[in-house]
């Protein structure tokens, strides 16, 4: 009887094991494959030319392989995006842990979540066929002409002048899929994975700090501001970070709304193509083993290097963080 | 000294939690200046209305109070009640040691700061006073800067005691400070509450019978929601009116 339950114990060890085991090696070979098929293009055309270059010209003849104006698509539209989705996403969880009455927060709480898993292809069809036209068609038109006129009618020397010129230059949407449109449609993608993890780390806080607060006269905003949000510091960096690691690799919205062009993006109008759209977009025509094929696990290798030292971070951070209150408690 | 007429009056005071009545029409009055011990078995409702007196029951969603609370004349229920002053002025310390996760002097320097004092050279003043009748100046002195939750337990129960003397209460409620604490903890945080007395009213809920005993003035008895017995602490221990008092005063239950 006792072997039989040992042997028992052992194979169930063993299944289990091996099961955990295959998906890292799965993964490891995955990233061994994609730094393999990357290392060429570095290797061939030099990697400053290739990370610093401003031609991405593949398919020309000589081709071109400068990958910079695809980075700066991606800093771009994750810039553009981070700055909506942060102060969005962090007050969302700030309302829905400390604000909304607790029936609410049990409607929110599960609604937040199922947003984080919306297909974002959807996302970028929204905006490719709403939020687009939109841009161009409405807002161009007043805030690039009637916006002019009318600042040119004050006469207001500044504004009637160089605010007008300015507005008549830099309002005009040529077209709508550019990085704003692309940034508008990652807010939404990114707000609820920041809000969540940060809603998480909100409630963390412990009672006891709430209590604390409350009991020596200080108001809820008080309370939110100067005890539970430094007290969930780590978790909420956590949250934004991850929060640009989901921007970053994103890329259905990208490849459907960011307007494709591979040129370094100027200004929140211009189109870009940000590194996950160049992949999705050119994979399927570059040649099996051709420099074009390599350049794009090249991107790839990027690109798994910058969500590596995010998550490196992140983790990081959570793991001091977790350091400092259980060393405090001893 | 403070001066010696009652400080809070209780009247027909009761306390639901939903449909539950946690605390049953209590009536009672706090001596100024004195220490009040709270005692009675688990679930009997004595933090629930240590807790009322300075409207920390608030704060639990489903609660609905009846009755009144005066303090100083002035009952703390009513509409115009400004909460925020009251529980500067009704100061708590919890069961379980609750520094902030920041340093020493941020801890104590927490209220006067939320309560609009910037200046440097006043905070410092304030700290370290507060600290000095918490009997921690001495101790922590070197290490203002250090996490409030590198101190020992004691310390830190001490640390929360200085944190709500920095804001000049009237009264201190402590809601069974030691219980998370050692016996050489729990000794020193007994002394201190009695060199407090001279400065501050005291109410203390405890599980621990001999420590009503040993530094409280008065002791009021709770059982089920009820306030079985109030009075002086010798007549309590010595010679208690009811039965149930003795009773549980004895050992034979809670």
């Amino acid at each position: 009887m006792a072997l039989r339950w040992q042997t028992k114990e052992k194979a169930v060890e063993i299944i289990v094991r091996s099961v955990g085991l295959t998906s890292v090696i799965i993964l490891l070979l995955i990233g061994f494959f994609l730094f393999k098929e990357a290392f060429y293009i570095f290797y061939k055309e030099g990697a400053a030319k290739v990370i610093f270059g401003s031609q991405w010209y593949p398919t020309s003849d000589p081709p071109s392989f400068g990958m910079f104006p695809l980075i700066m698509g991606t800093v771009a539209v994750t810039f553009l995006t981070a700055v909506m989705a942060i102060p969005l996403g962090l007050a969302t969880a700030v309302y829905i842990a400390e604000v909304a009455h607790h029936r609410v927060k049990e409607f929110l709480k599960p609604l937040i979540e199922m947003l984080a898993s919306f297909p974002s292809v959807v996302l970028g069809f929204f905006g490719m066929v709403v939020i687009a036209p939109i841009l161009s068609n409405r807002l161009s038109p007043v805030l690039s002409e009637k916006l002019p006129e009318l600042l040119k009618g004050t006469n207001i020397p500044f504004i009637s002048t160089t605010l007008a010129d300015f507005c008549y230059d830099k309002l005009f949407i040529a077209s709508g899929l550019n990085i704003t449109t692309a940034a508008l449609m990652l807010t939404i993608r990114a707000i609820p994975v920041i809000a969540s993890i940060a809603e998480d780390a909100l409630t963390a806080v412990p009672r006891t700090y709430r209590e604390a607060s409350y009991s020596l006269g200080a108001d809820k905003w008080e309370t939110i501001w100067k005890v539970v949000i430094p007290s969930a510091v780590s978790g909420l960096s956590v949250a934004v970070i991850l929060g640009i690691g989901t921007i970053i690799g994103e890329t259905m919205i990208v490849l459907m709304v960011a307007g494709g062009a591979a040129v370094v993006p100027h200004w929140m109008f211009d189109p870009a193509r940000p590194m996950p759209a160049a992949i999705a977009a050119e994979m399927a025509e570059a040649p099996y083993r051709s420099l074009h094929y390599h350049a794009l696990f090249g991107i790839g290798a990027i690109l798994f290097f910058i969500t590596f030292i995010l998550s490196l971070i992140s983790d990081f951070v959570s793991k001091k963080y977790r350091a400092v209150r259980i060393g405090g408690k001893a | 000294m403070v001066d010696d007429g009652n400080i809070f009056e209780i009247k027909d005071f009761s306390i639901y939690y939903g449909d539950f009545m946690a605390v049953k029409n209590v009536r009672i009055d706090v001596r100024a200046g004195r220490i009040t011990a709270i005692i009675g078995p688990s679930g009997c409702g004595k933090s629930t209305l240590l807790r009322s007196l300075n409207r920390m029951n608030d704060l639990i969603i489903s609660s609905r109070v009846e009755g009144q609370v005066l303090f100083q004349g002035v009952d703390i229920y009513h509409r115009d009640t400004d909460v925020i002053e009251l529980r500067r002025r009704v100061g708590m310390v919890f069961q379980k040691p609750n520094p902030f996760p920041s340093s020493v002097y941020e801890n104590v320097a927490y209220g006067p700061k939320i309560r609009g004092i910037r200046k440097k050279s006043q905070l410092d003043e304030i700290v370290e006073n507060a600290l000095v009748r918490a009997d921690l100046w001495k101790e922590v002195k070197d290490k203002l800067n250090e996490s409030g939750l590198s101190l020992s337990g004691g310390q830190m129960q001490r640390l929360c005691i200085a944190r709500s003397l920095a804001q000049e209460p009237e009264v201190l409620l402590f809601d069974e400070p030691t219980s998370a604490l050692d016996p050489i903890s729990t000794a020193n945080i007994e002394n201190l509450l009695q060199e407090l007395q001279k400065t501050v009213t005291i109410i203390i809920v405890t599980h621990n019978m001999q420590q009503a005993a040993r530094i409280s003035n008065y002791t009021a008895f709770m059982y089920l929601g009820e306030m079985i017995e109030f009075g002086d602490t010798d007549t309590i221990f010595v010679n208690p009116y009811n039965k149930l008092t003795e009773e549980y005063i004895t050992g034979r239950f809670g």
